[in-house]
């Protein structure tokens, strides 16, 4: 039983650390909180759910989804924040700014495809299960573990060891310094949004598959969750995203087995604040992003 | 020193041996001094001398490690930052901290903000004559006056709360000859007034022209005290700031 | 004219109801905190009177005052941990907050959870909603006028500054979420009581949003700017019933256009909050 709970715990924290890692980036390089990252997450599952619907097959499907969530967020910080920096807006302006954002982009997707629920077409889909003693996993859920687990990896060895993870590093750190360094920041700033979108994108992609249900309101349960989360690993901290989604994943699933599901997202924002409150840095804190 | 304390126990601002840690340095050490009504007490020091984190530990920013911060008879090391400022501590700041997008007139009212009721134009007028703020309109934004005005504008709002004590933290910089002989002559009408006046200057001209009495900081301690000119003539001083113009221009 | 008002008078009452949190929210953006609660104000207000007058009879006076007072207590009690957050994080922890109020409402048996409590007294009228307005936008222009309101002023521009002369800024940004809290009370009874119908849902982060959007749009600092917005963005999905399904758009679009070219129309505030 509670093998099988932090299993799906562990399905479940994926999915979520990487719509934190883009919520995060965000966060570390612009200081400022992209509310619209939750529409993009829904409108790539949207997307993706369209692709398959002409016919594309399921893997071509995803990846275009995929670049068209990055490509989103870099339209969306050429329109909703670019102009803001320009005019050094701080950091509640663009906070605004994106709710707008996010409005238009939920406004576009229900005049798209509709207030109702969306699923998968079923044959795309596998519905194995294996077993192993008395645990019992999907081959769907290992497959968005192992997708999850590789963009992480992906986003890891960018930012480690390219020219681009360590533009984006110091922009994170200092945009003056960076610039002088003869770093584009503009162009970074675009690249960490592609980034962060498409790893957004393919959150809600993964999710919509998991639960074989993509709907308009998907995105506005995962926003305040995703909040929790980048509190909880420090708000700028890529490491802290992942390691804040893997507890919380393991929280939600042990919560509903062992205390009532009822309460299951009190105890996330209950956590949050208790952070914000006590230890604001979170667990890791902005300056991990800039050392990672 | 300890006689000027004891003589001291009047209505003045006194510091006894205050000692101040802040990031993990020992930013003041048991500094003393005293302003009493209507004088004019300098602080200089090289920069980084813990001259401003002085006025900070005064006005309850930070809190000595030891020692004690008194003004009459009301301590003021415990009081929080607004508890200073109605027991009547005015300040202005190294950076003009002035409240940018209210009026002008709003800024000198919030001045007066522990006093009863409020300002009316008249009054507020008054005050900005006094501190030689040239300003046509009462209504116009603080934030977007001349960097000379804004400094004035920021001592008159300290004046606005009609202080027992006035800590001016830079006033003359940014400043052109004209208007700190302006200001020169503000600070004494001020110390006349009554009030005790702390000038925390890099000027030495000003300093040796308005100061009742100096007191010299380095490295958080006090390296001398007296009046402008026998300050001036310390070799404890000179050496301080390294035989620099500064010191050149006291004596 | 009488016709158009029978007509739309939903609409109309919703105008007053969101007029008032809009208000109540720009009281807390006054004093620089961006602090989002007006829609759990709402929400333990709308329960309190609602209850209340179901199983205790209380007519809408006594109801309304009773919500507005467990909003004021509750925002009183909110302001001791949140009291050293600012910026982004006060935006974050006070949306955790609403969202913890939401989940309880959802899970008390009281409430009527998910599916709503049901059978409220639809009492509340246009006049009373338009009043109570009307009571709300006089006291804070009375406000305007008193010492305290340049205290709150002052805080939002320097709270350090603020401090310098004799301001108690904790007890401002205290006294202005309660005093938020209290006008966000109103609202939140006058819903519940125009609608017969209540679920945790209405009182969500989604709330929270269109309340802020009405604060923007209309300017920050001034109350007469709250309520145009709140009246704008409220009769505008019915403005632009042609675009269908497309609706929601417009208002997005208009307050992305406003951030992005009317600069001046959300004032120095914002300059203020980087």
């Amino acid at each position: 039983m509670l093998v099988q709970q932090l299993a799906n715990g562990l399905f479940l924290g994926a999915v979520y650390a990487l719509f934190a890692i883009g919520y995060t980036l965000i966060f570390g390089v612009l200081d400022i909180l992209n509310l619209a990252h939750a529409a993009i997450f829904m409108l790539a599952a949207f997307v993706a759910l369209s692709l398959v619907g002409f016919g594309f097959p399921l893997v071509l499907a995803v990846a275009l989804a995929l670049v068209f969530a990055g490509l989103l967020g870099v339209l969306l910080d050429r329109i909703a924040f670019a102009p803001l920096r320009r005019r050094n807006a701080g950091t509640l302006v663009p906070l605004i700014s994106s709710i707008g954002a996010a409005i238009v982009m939920q406004g576009i997707a229900r005049g798209v495809w509709g207030p109702d629920e969306h699923r998968f077409p079923s044959n795309g889909l596998s519905t194995a299960e294996f077993h192993l003693g008395s645990l019992s996993v999907g081959a769907l859920d290992l497959i968005i573990l192992a997708v999850a687990l590789a963009l992480m990896g992906i986003l890891s060895y960018v930012m480690r060891s390219t020219a681009l993870g360590r533009s984006i590093r110091a922009v994170a750190e200092d945009r003056v310094a960076a610039a002088l360094l003869g770093i584009d920041i503009e162009r970074t700033i675009a690249l960490t949004f592609f980034i962060a979108s498409a790893l957004g994108g393919a959150a809600g992609i993964l999710i919509g598959l998991q639960y074989n249900s993509v709907s308009l309101e998907m995105g506005a349960r995962i926003e305040l969750k995703g909040l929790a989360i980048i509190i909880l690993g420090g708000m700028g901290s890529v490491t802290g995203a992942v390691i804040g989604a893997f507890i919380l994943g393991a929280v939600e699933t042990l919560s509903v087995a062992y205390v009532s599901s009822s309460y299951r997202d009190a105890i996330a924002f209950g956590v949050m604040f208790l952070i914000l409150v006590l230890r604001p840095a979170g667990l890791l804190g902005k300056r991990a992003l800039r050392a990672a | 020193m300890a006689a000027v304390l004891v003589n001291g126990a009047g209505d003045g601002l006194v510091l006894d041996r205050v000692t101040v840690n802040y990031g993990g340095v020992r930013a003041l050490d048991a500094v003393s001094l005293e302003i009493r009504p209507a004088t004019v007490v300098g602080l200089i020091g090289p920069n980084g001398a813990g001259k401003t984190t002085l006025i900070n530990a005064v006005t309850g920013i930070l809190r000595p490690a030891s020692g004690t911060i008194s003004l009459g008879k009301t301590r003021l090391d415990r009081l929080s930052q607004h508890r200073v400022a109605r027991a009547g501590v005015a300040r202005t700041y190294q950076n003009i901290r002035l409240f940018g997008t209210l009026s002008v007139a709003d800024n000198v009212r919030a001045g007066a903000y522990r006093r009863r009721g409020t300002l009316a134009d008249d009054a507020v007028r008054e005050l900005l004559t006094r501190a030689t703020v040239q300003v046509a309109d009462l209504r116009g934004q603080a934030g977007t006056l001349p960097y000379g005005e804004q400094r004035r504008l920021e001592i008159a709002r300290a004046l606005a709360s009609d202080p027992k004590v006035l800590l001016l933290d830079e006033p003359a910089a940014g400043m052109n000859p004209r208007e700190t002989g302006g200001l020169r002559a503000l600070i004494r009408d001020v110390a006349r007034s009554g009030t005790g006046v702390l000038l925390v200057e890099h000027d030495m001209s000003l300093v040796a022209a308005v100061c009742d009495h100096v007191v010299v900081l380095n490295f958080g301690e006090t390296i001398a005290r007296g009046t402008p000119t026998q300050v001036a003539r310390d070799p404890g001083v000179i050496e301080a700031y390294l035989g620099t113009n500064a010191a050149a221009d006291m004596r | 004219m009488l016709e158009f008002l029978a007509h739309h008078s939903k609409l109309i009452d919703q105008i007053g109801i969101n007029a008032l949190l809009a208000l109540s929210l720009s009281i807390s953006l006054r004093a620089g905190s961006l602090a989002l609660a007006q829609a759990a104000f709402m929400g333990i207000a709308a329960y309190v009177s609602s209850i209340g007058a179901v199983r205790l009879g209380w007519n809408l006076p006594l109801a309304g005052l009773a919500g507005a007072l467990a909003a004021a207590l509750v925002a009183a009690l909110l302001a001791l941990p949140i009291g050293r957050l600012r910026g982004v994080f006060l935006a974050i922890a006070t949306i955790g907050f609403g969202e913890i109020a939401r989940i309880i409402e959802i899970n008390w048996p009281i409430t009527g959870g998910a599916e709503g409590f049901s059978g409220i007294p639809n009492d509340a009228n246009t006049l009373w909603i338009y009043g109570t307005l009307a009571l709300a936008g006089a006291a804070l222009a009375l406000f305007g006028r008193t010492k305290l309101a340049l205290a709150v002023a002052a805080t939002r521009e320097d709270e350090n500054a603020a401090r310098g002369v004799g301001i108690d800024v904790a007890a401002v940004r205290m006294g202005t979420l309660v005093a938020g809290a209290v006008l966000a009370g109103f609202a939140g009874t006058l819903y519940a009581h125009a609608n017969f119908f209540i679920t945790p849902g209405d009182f969500g982060f989604s709330r929270m949003e269109q309340v802020l959007v009405m604060c923007v749009i209309g300017g920050v600092t001034s109350s007469l700017g709250a309520v145009v917005g709140a009246v704008l963005m409220t009769a505008l999905p019915e403005l632009v019933r042609f675009l269908q399904d497309y609706r929601e758009v417009s208002s997005g679009a208009i307050l992305l256009g406003i951030i992005l070219f009317a600069p001046s129309g959300i004032a120095g505030l914002w300059r203020r909050f980087s």
